[in-house]
Parts: C-alpha cells; structure tokens; sequence
C-alpha cells in the first residue's frame, strides 16, 4: 500500500509534466482522484494489457473524464499506451491523447467528457454482467459537482431496482467545482443519505486521498449483496502541494515555471514520509 | 387498408431473432406498450430491461450493455428519443461507437392531437448532425422488416423512426426490393423526380400515377436511408427530369429535404423544391388531417409538381 502511496506521487509528477506540455489540464481534479485511480488500477480491478479483451475483464468508466491526465498517467503506467509518448503529444495536433477520455485509445472502455453519462452507462455494463452470469465488476469514478445532473439519479434508480451489487461507483468528494465551493454551487452534504434513499450501500471514505482506506472500502464493497454500492472519498482538490490545495482557480491551470518547481519539491517530501 | 403498424413489425421481427440470439436486449422507457414491444417483454423477459421513464439512462444504458457484447435495441418515442437523450445518443451510442439501435416510435406528428411536445419534426436534422449516426425511415411494414433484419446483423449505431400508426402498404410480401443504404426507385420518368421518405413515400407513389395518367412522368425514389444518403440515386434520377420534389414528415430545415438540395445543387444543379412540415406547432388533428390540411398528399404532391415543371 505505501508503494501505491509513493506511486500516486510519482504519478502526479506525470500529470504536471503532461499539462505543461499540453498547455492545459483539469488540474485540481487530477491532484484530487488520484489515490483512487491507483488503487482500483493497482489492487483492485482486473484489467490489464493482457486481459483487455476478456469479457470478464472489470470495466471502468471515467465520469468525471475531465481528469483524463491522471487517468491517462494510471493507463500509461499500466502498460496501455508508452508514458513519454503521451506526455509529449498530449492535447497536441492530431494526438490520439485528446483532453477527454476516448475509446479509440487502448484501455479506455467508453468515451466520456460530458458529465452524468459513466453511471448510466456503468448500469448497463453491470446489467449485461448480471444477464452473462460472468462476475465481473464495474466501477465509475464521479466528481461530486458531477451529481448535479439528473441522468446520475436516473442510473442511481435503476441501479438498485436491478440490484447491481457488481457496480461500484465513486464520489470524488473534493468539495470544489469551476465556480467555488459545492455547497454554494448546489449542495451535497446530505449525500449519504441521498444515496441511502436511493437503496444504495454507502461507505464514507474520511480520507480519499488514503490507498489503505480505499482498499478497505473496495473490499467492503465487495461483500455486499443485492444493492450497487458508493464510495464517498473525502478528497482534497489539487492534493499534493498546498499552493494547490483547496483552491478552486486551480480547478483548471497550467503552473509557472516557479510554481511546478515549488509543486515537485512538495510531492518529493510529502513521499519520504509515506 | 393494412392495419399494422411499422413498430409492430420491428417487435415481431426481434421476438423471431431473439430466440436464437440471446445479445439482444430491448430497453424501453416505460414505453413498451406504445412501442407495441409487450410482445417482447412477454416472450423474452430475460432479454428486455424496463428503465422506467428516464430517457437519459435508458440510452446510455444500452450503450454500456452494448459495449459488454449485448445488441440493444432502445425503444422510446421519437420525440423524447431524439431530444431528451440526445446528449447520450452523441456521447455514449455516436462517439463511443456502440452497437445500439435507436427505435424513435411514433415519430414526426404521429400523437396528432398530443400536441408539439409529443411530435417529432426535428430528429432527422438532430441525427444526422451526429457523427457515426445513421438514421432510417422506412416507408411501410415490408421495409421495415427488411431494415430491422438488416440492422440487426450489423454492429453500428443508428436511429430508425417509425411512425404510430398503419401505414398504406408500398410494397408487398413477394414484391419488395430492399438493399441497405441505397434507395428503392418506385417508378421511372423524364419530368420530376420525387425523393420521399417514411410514411411520405406512399402518396408520392399515388401523385405518380395520378401524374402519369395526366402525361407527367415522374421517377419516385424511397429514400428510406437518409444517412447515410444514397447520393449517387440522387443524382441519377435528377440528371433525367426538369425539376426535384422531396417530401417529408419533418421541419422544413436539416432534412431530407435540405441533404438533396445539398446534392443536386453540388453535382447535377436543378430546381429542388422541399414539401415538409411549418416551421411551426402544427394545426390540431390527427396524422391524416395534418397531413391534409399541409398538402402533405397525393394530391398537394400533384399539384406542386405541376407549379415546378
């Protein structure tokens, strides 16, 4: 678990170095959902270059495809796509590395960008799991200014009338959208009942930017029956360095040259102590 | 007068195939009475999933049953198919490329009376602006077999509009021409080409023989795929005659109307002149009285033609 600790930084290092390439990234988000990327990539999901064909491989939809840079560093880690490739070309002309997830690209189950869409399409995964008798498992990662849309509540209905307990999905609970906090954009604090009310199983995550408590969560989640369980991961927006933390003008920004050399020095330290 | 409507045929034609293909699904949104798929539901309940009144999810849905190896087919009213779930028909069925088949029943102003929240006079231009959409609309019950059988073999979106009720047949069991994405020439002549599609190929047909009984020999092409357009049928009929009539059950910008003007004026340059529905909430009635009251007929086709030539 401290590896996938240390490797989230690592990987965060890749995320900076691709939007100062591509002269722009969902920053803050990325900082944000990391830990939780690395660890479905990394400990839990079954999917990998070898496997991506297999029909029960676990599938995973990036609702919040905004975040595509910490996505795209998980995958190249993972072997899908070669790193300094995708860092030199990404968001470039005629890049297959484009500013949103795209199915063209080898790992990438379906297209994504526009918000609301990776729970409803997660549902159907999760039902033609259900309907194959094949055992895998679907998981979506959502950012929390995302749950705003209704097509989310829609997929959450369905989601617990067909009991999908195969499907996972997860908050990315950073409390920061592009216009400043949540609660004043549309609130969410009563999330967790929402989902509750919604027939969900819902695990809190205090610390979302923690691999050992994902895990546990992941594990928890597997042990539920009949019902599509939440995972709401407390995250800190533009995790990893504080003059990016919590601020919602990092919600998209390239750093300046002082800035990215204060931001890798931050991620250096904070991985000695992991 | 045939009584079966074309959404009836695409039920039967799934039920028939899904006994021996267990990948199909059919998904409605509370919809499965009007989109006359109870059958299906009865006969196939391991294959049909209910989304409930959510456009939204049902469309994406079937987009994620798709993209696990399932061959959905969602069924929803035109009019709420092709605006409520737009966004998901571009996103999840379009751009990411799955194999799911749009069913838009009851399309155009089939809910007559229901009013312009329940017509669907736009889903032409909306769905052929999507990249990777293919969209259809079959004339009668025959072609509609034909279409769905086709459809259903390969792995590409597409948006098939049906209307609700019976349409008068085209053509008949032993007597219907079908190859996908080129259009049915009807009848061959010098004076007019007249392009239609869905449920407006049968009175252009009917103006055809009223016109040849008067001496005007017209070429009557079902143009039942509108993307992709069967171009080259376009301008094979045009280079022939004086002038261009289409005619369709929609708004009179984005459809079939405006696609073979694009062409005929590129690649063979003549008079092409559009019959489609106002630019307006149509006046209250049923289908037939719409159609009447905007000369959407044989006889308002005739009498166009003969202002054109």
């Amino acid at each position: 678990m401290k590896n996938l600790a240390k490797l989230s930084y690592d990987l965060r290092e890749d995320v900076i170095r691709m939007i100062v390439e591509g002269k722009g990234g969902h920053i803050g988000g990325d900082m944000s959902v990391m830990e939780i990327l690395v660890t479905l990539y990394f400990d839990q999901m079954n999917i990998s270059v070898e496997n991506q064909k297999d029909p029960n491989r676990d599938r995973f939809v990036m609702s919040k495809g905004h975040s595509v840079e910490s996505y795209y560093a998980v995958l190249a880690e993972k072997g899908f796509f070669e790193k300094e490739t995708l860092i030199q070309t990404f968001s470039k002309f005629d890049s297959p590395f484009i500013g949103h997830p795209n199915n063209k690209l080898p790992g990438i189950e379906m297209n994504s960008g526009s918000l609301g869409h990776g729970l409803p399409v997660c549902v159907g995964m999760a039902m033609a799991g259900k309907m194959n008798k094949e055992s895998y498992r679907v998981y979506t990662v959502m950012g929390d200014g995302e749950l705003a849309e209704g097509s989310v509540w829609e997929a959450a209905m369905a989601a617990n009338q067909y009991h999908l307990d195969n499907l996972c999905a997860v908050v990315d609970r950073n409390r920061l959208q592009i216009s400043g906090n949540t609660e004043d954009v549309m609130g969410h604090d009563s999330l967790h009942d929402r989902f509750q009310s919604f027939g969900w199983h819902v695990i809190d995550v205090e610390d979302g930017n923690s691999v050992e408590q994902l895990h546990t969560a992941f594990e928890e989640a597997k042990t539920v029956k009949g019902k599509p369980t939440v995972l709401i991961a407390n995250t800190v927006k533009g995790k990893g360095a504080a003059i990016m933390e919590n601020k919602a003008n990092w919600h998209h920004k390239v750093p300046t040259t002082e800035e990215i050399t204060e931001i890798l020095q931050e991620f250096e330290s904070r991985k000695a102590v992991l | 007068m045939n009584k079966i409507p074309n959404r009836q045929i695409i039920c039967e034609v799934l039920v028939e195939q899904a006994k021996k293909d267990k990948d199909i699904v059919v998904l409605c949104s509370d919809s499965r009475g009007s989109a006359s798929l109870a059958p299906f539901a009865k006969e196939h309940p391991e294959q049909f999933v209910e989304m409930g009144i959510a456009e939204q999810n049902l469309v994406s849905a079937a987009a994620g049953l798709a993209s696990c190896g399932k061959k959905a087919f969602a069924a929803s009213p035109a009019c709420f198919l092709s605006t409520r779930s737009y966004e998901q028909c571009k996103v999840d069925v379009a751009y990411s490329n799955t194999n799911v088949k749009l069913i838009g029943i009851s399309g155009g102003i089939s809910y007559g009376a229901l009013g312009m929240s329940h017509h669907s006079a736009q889903d032409i231009a909306a769905m052929c602006a999507i990249p990777n959409m293919r969209v259809y609309l079959p004339s009668d019950r025959f072609q509609t077999k034909h279409l769905i059988e086709k459809l259903q073999q390969d792995e590409k979106p597409a948006y098939i509009r049906v209307g609700r009720n019976p349409v008068e047949d085209v053509y008949s069991e032993e007597n219907c021409p079908f190859e996908l994405d080129r259009a049915t020439v009807l009848t061959e002549g010098t004076d007019v080409a007249i392009i239609a599609c869905g449920e407006m190929v049968h009175p252009a047909y009917e103006a055809a023989k009223i016109l040849k009984e008067e001496g005007i020999h017209a070429t009557v092409l079902d143009m039942y795929c509108i993307k992709p357009l069967d171009e080259q049928s376009i301008i094979n009929a045009a280079k022939q005659v004086k002038a261009v009539l289409t005619i369709e059950e929609h708004s009179p910008f984005g459809g079939l109307g405006s696609m073979v003007a694009q062409v005929v004026s590129s690649q063979c340059p003549k008079k092409v002149v559009n019959m489609s529905l106002p630019d307006a909430p149509v006046v209250t009635g049923t289908s037939k009285e719409v159609f009447d009251h905007y000369g959407l007929n044989a006889k308002g086709i005739v009498e166009r033609v003969k202002e054109i030539i």
